[in-house]
């Protein structure tokens, strides 16, 4: 160890911000909250900056002891970090662009009453996931999970008085709890068969191990990891709360929603990839989880006209990508789409919340149109993005979504063919979104009739004329993350990305140098392949959206039940309700609630009480209030014992 | 000398008189001497024991038990005395102002 990057002070600056604005906030001018909430996850961005650059100075994986937390017999967790090039990539991405959107909440949230409840809740975020991130051990990395999970419940929650708000959160936490009881099943696997959760202990345990060839351990923990990810990472069948979670305000889509804690469970199995590496049969159901709910979410996309629940099935397909990276063992492209999609998608969110606001609170992009003269910077910056997540070079997305299809191509052609139709779904519905946005007619209220929609909102109390520009200090984080947009692809040109994180993955099981030169002629083809499917779905989306716009619902009106049954998410979230939910809440209600609780546990109690009562009633009349009938009891009492003695003395 | 089973019979029946005063007056001053004479039936049984087992433990205790009896007779025929004074009775069926 050549010198200590003291690692513990990134995830504490953010939680000292959230302790201080959640204590003191209220009293606290907005100033000084803004002050707080800004300089303490600023700080923390730097700090990771400083680590990143002194990062070839230190023996990797660094690793930095804090405390001893549970010491058990063999067994031990400690509060230690772990940095190596992944996490390094994911403390950048987390820092960077959670301060991005720090600022950019400084103008959106500005007029909210629950200015610093808000910036209090962002910061404890920004410590969870920070410990997430940085945890060198399962179990930290299990406190840190739980904890963006509290994070995030609170901040869709946030506006607590909406109802569809509060039931969105508490849906949140309740389809995470399912993922995360397969996650700590894992871990109880993982702490009986290695004896610890330390991931270098777990792994250079797993190391020698060769692969299963049938289900075996390996198999078992990595599918119980998986399951803990689909939870976090809306995967099939738990992305149901996500498109939910967008009741929160629009920096909170952006943040956890978008860019990181949903990332986190792309992150965990990239972690775990010596475990997954060896269990191909668990691999399979990643990629397979991975590449159907890409498809599926992007299908659910085309149809949706809420602004932020188009970005929100966006989310969900594009993490799919990411697993189905991860499934066919291109971990790090994996990380690579982790990282470029949270630059676009973050940015897409920023803007739509840009859009929202000046429009007033509107989210249906029915109501909306023409925007582009209304909100120039706006239009630009979400362009960008909308080039970027569709795979446009030479834009972010491009490089990691091309990388991905093409080690998906070279594990089976399946995977391929799925992800460039969702690849042409994604440019559809992306161009689909900016079109019905910016171009065409103003479709919305134009006069300030729709006051209501912003005073449900909360966010914005200046009456609206005409959509108007965001405020500066909303732009500036919109203009860099298009520049990060526009460029953060450009690190993977000639697989550098790849061979930074190389240290972490290993080669990786797909045969990567020997493929590379063999088919070079292949992967260009695939990419143009790529390209051109992607500017078919920017034609398509043009047509039916600028030069034909009466086609679309023509088309809706033919493929009337199919039309439909996307439109409402294919029943699923229905289908839930109805398979799990209502048999619970029924059992609940007959066995639980009426059976247990009233007839047992209730009547027990009223019982007894019923019981001591009745007992008294007799009894009372001992107590007359005659001191000599006292008396009596006494020397009766007393004669009683006295006899009970000399029986038993004389047996 | 006399058997100890004596003493025992004898501290008995006078505990037993005690008892049965203090149940079946209602003079308080025969209710009060009725407990005196439960405390020496008590005393009685103690100081024979005593004597029988050489313990002088026994007697000791017949000392404190007379030394409280003796505040107790004093304090109990003051509030006879003042209870005597106000009310009017010994009788103490009608001192039952504490009751409900």
């Amino acid at each position: 160890m050549t010198s200590s990057l003291h690692l513990w002070l990134i995830p504490i600056l953010p939680l000292a911000g959230a302790a201080i604005n959640g204590f003191f906030g209220k009293k606290s001018s907005r100033t000084a909250v803004t002050t707080v909430g800004l300089v303490f996850p600023g700080a923390a961005f730097a700090w990771a900056l400083s680590a990143a650059l002194r990062f070839s100075s230190v023996d990797l994986p660094y690793q930095e002891y804090i405390a001893h937390w549970i010491r058990s017999g063999s067994f031990s967790a400690d509060f230690a970090l772990y940095l190596d090039q992944l996490s390094l990539v994911m403390l950048l991405v987390v820092t960077g662009v959670g301060f991005l959107i720090h600022i950019y909440s400084v103008g959106y949230m500005w007029a909210d009453p629950g200015y610093y409840r808000f910036f209090s809740y962002l910061n404890l975020f920004m410590f969870f996931m920070l410990t997430l991130v940085l945890a060198n051990n399962y179990l930290l990395m299990f406190i840190g999970w739980e904890g963006v999970g509290l994070a995030s419940y609170l901040l869709i929650g946030f506006w607590f008085t909406k109802d569809s708000a509060a039931s969105a959160g508490k849906k949140a936490f309740i389809v995470n709890r399912i993922g995360d009881f397969g996650f700590l099943i894992g871990l109880f696997l993982i702490i009986q068969h290695f004896g610890s959760l330390n991931f270098t202990q777990v792994f250079t345990q797993v190391q020698p191990l060769g692969p299963e060839a049938d289900a075996g351990l390996l198999t078992a923990i990595g599918i119980l990891l998986m399951v803990g990810a689909c939870g976090k990472s809306a995967q099939i069948p738990l992305y149901v709360w996500l498109p939910d979670a967008m009741e929160g305000p629009t920096p909170v889509s952006a943040l956890i929603h978008a860019a990181t804690m949903v990332t986190a469970g792309v992150y965990m199995v990239s972690r775990s990839h010596l475990i997954f590496e060896r269990a191909p049969m668990a691999l399979t159901v990643v990629a397979v989880i991975g590449t159907l709910t890409a498809l599926f979410a992007a299908t659910i996309g085309i149809t949706q006209t809420d602004i932020k629940k188009v970005l929100a099935y966006s989310t969900v397909s594009q993490l799919g990508y990411m697993f189905m990276a991860c499934g066919v063992g291109a971990f790090s492209a994996g990380i690579f789409h982790l990282m470029t999609h949270a630059f676009f998608k973050g940015l897409l969110f920023l803007a739509a919340g840009s859009v929202i606001h000046a429009v007033g609170g509107e989210q249906d992009m029915r109501k909306m149109g023409g925007l582009r003269s209304f909100i120039p910077w706006t239009f630009l910056t979400m362009g960008i993005a909308t080039l970027a997540i569709a795979g446009i070079p030479p834009f972010a997305g491009f490089w990691s979504k091309d990388e991905i299809l093409w080690q998906a191509y070279q594990t089976s052609w399946v995977y391929w063919l799925i992800g460039v139709i969702t690849a042409f779904l994604t440019s559809f519905y992306m161009f689909r979104l900016l079109f019905m946005t910016f171009f065409g007619d103003y479709r919305g209220a134009r006069v300030d009739d729709h006051g209501h929609a912003h005073a449900a909102h909360g966010h914005d109390e200046h009456g609206h004329g005409t959509p108007h520009e965001s405020p500066m200090v909303m732009l500036v984080p919109l203009m860099i993350l298009a520049f990060l947009s526009t460029v953060g692809g450009l690190v993977g040109i000639g697989n550098r990305f790849e061979n930074f994180l190389a240290p972490v993955f290993g080669t990786g099981p797909v045969a990567e140098a020997a493929g590379e030169a063999a088919s070079h002629g292949t992967e260009l083809l695939l990419m143009g392949v790529s390209v051109a499917i992607a500017i078919f779905g920017f034609m398509l989306a043009y047509v039916l959206y600028i030069s034909k716009p009466y086609l679309p619902q023509k088309i809706a009106n033919s493929l009337n039940g199919l039309y439909k049954a996307v439109l409402n998410k294919y029943y699923v979230d229905e289908l839930y309700a109805k398979l799990f939910v209502k048999p619970l809440v029924d059992a609940s209600t007959d066995i639980l609630w009426q059976g247990v609780d009233r007839k047992v546990i209730d009547d027990s109690v009223n019982n007894a009480a019923d019981g001591a009562r009745h007992v008294s009633d007799e009894v009372r009349h001992m107590q007359s209030g005659n001191l000599r009938s006292y008396a009596g009891w006494i020397a009766a009492g007393s004669a009683l014992v006295i006899a009970y003695m000399i029986w038993m003395g004389v047996r | 000398m006399v058997p100890l089973s004596y003493y025992l019979v004898l501290s008995g029946f006078l505990f037993a008189c005690g008892v049965a005063g203090f149940l079946i007056k209602r003079n308080i001053i025969t209710i009060f001497m009725s407990i005196e004479l439960m405390l020496n039936g008590v005393n009685l049984s103690f100081v024979a024991f005593a004597a029988h087992w050489h313990v002088l433990a026994g007697q000791v205790f017949v000392f404190f038990v007379m030394v409280v009896a003796a505040a107790e007779a004093a304090v109990g025929l003051a509030i006879i005395i003042a209870v005597y004074r106000t009310r009017e009775t010994l009788n103490v069926d009608q001192v039952n102002l504490l009751k409900l």
